[in-house]
């Protein structure tokens, strides 16, 4: 059985590491999670981002967040990336198994993943 | 929606972008088949004109387009079971202090047309990850299972500092929940 005492426990294992994930995440994955984006499947491209940030050691460097919708409903689900001083990265008509791929070579190695940006899927 | 539970997360947006700070899900089977989903938040709440807007897809509050297909989306999955929607509201201009909106939709579930639940851990998880700031209660009663979640007693066992949308605390709600439905009456 699940037990609360298990969440003081993750909070023993956490409390460090959270007060320094603050100050140092400079990349942002942003998620669309509006009706558009719901009913095109963003609900499984979220949970991917989430696990496979965690499970790539990522978390201290990369925030997943959830937004509204921003008007390219045909392209959902939407995902963009924001990174400070670089531009915003647009990716379309995501799935569970793109994201593997943008966070081992876009979130970990700084590799932008051409053919899934919007860009890339207009061409 | 494919899933009922999609559907939900959908609406649950609405509360939050309401400026709820506290939302109650609750999904209740009956003896006779007919499921009840309500939706309770103590947001900004809606005047009487905005309710009657809102069933209306070409309403929509948002900026960026123009049509607003949440609400209804749930109003065709509830009417095609032969259930009904219904949306009360008292808005913060006229009941400063106990302000918010309660969405309720009935479901027929023996009927063709009813859209199964889904996946509600999945859905949960989702809601608590995007605003973890915001406090929930989430139960789900069939009958054969009764699953409850609140947030207020995890964030109590968690302490300050640590927020609900962690990885870790993602996760052990998931499996706290899922504990939940397989563990049959």
């Amino acid at each position: 059985m699940k037990s609360l005492a298990e969440l003081a426990a993750i909070r023993e294992r956490m409390k460090d590491k959270v007060a320094m994930r603050e100050s140092d995440g400079n990349l942002r994955v942003s998620v669309g999670m509006a009706t558009c984006g719901i009913a095109a499947g963003a609900r499984p491209v979220l949970n991917a981002f989430v696990e496979k940030v965690t499970e790539a050691g990522l978390a201290e460097k990369v925030t997943v967040t959830q937004t509204g919708c921003i008007g390219i409903c045909q392209y959902e689900p939407v995902v963009e990336v924001f990174e400070n001083g670089k531009d915003k990265v647009t990716y379309v008509k995501m799935t569970a198994e793109k994201v593997a791929e943008i966070v081992e070579q876009h979130l970990k190695n700084g590799n932008v993943v051409e053919k899934y940006t919007i860009g890339g899927y207009k061409a | 929606m494919k899933e009922l539970s999609l559907n939900v997360l959908d609406i649950t947006q609405n509360s939050i972008t309401a400026g709820a700070n506290n939302i109650d899900i609750s999904l209740i089977l009956d003896a006779h088949g007919i499921l009840t989903l309500s939706i309770t938040d103590d947001g900004c709440g809606m005047t009487e004109e905005t309710v009657r807007n809102v069933i209306n897809p070409f309403y929509t509050t948002r900026t960026t387009r123009k049509v607003g297909m949440g609400i209804p989306l749930l109003k065709l999955a509830s009417e095609q079971t032969g259930g009904q929607l219904t949306i009360s509201s008292k808005h913060i201009s006229e009941h400063p202090s106990d302000h918010g909106t309660v969405i309720s939709a009935t479901f027929d579930t023996k009927h063709l047309d009813f859209t199964p639940v889904g996946d509600m851990v999945s859905t949960i998880c989702t809601i608590i990850q995007g605003h973890p700031e915001v406090d929930y209660t989430f139960r789900h009663e069939t009958g054969e299972i009764s699953v409850q979640l609140d947030t207020k007693e995890l964030r109590a066992a968690l302490g300050e500092g640590i927020p609900l949308s962690e990885f870790e605390v993602i996760n052990w709600i998931a499996e706290f929940l899922r504990e939940q439905y397989q563990n049959k009456n």
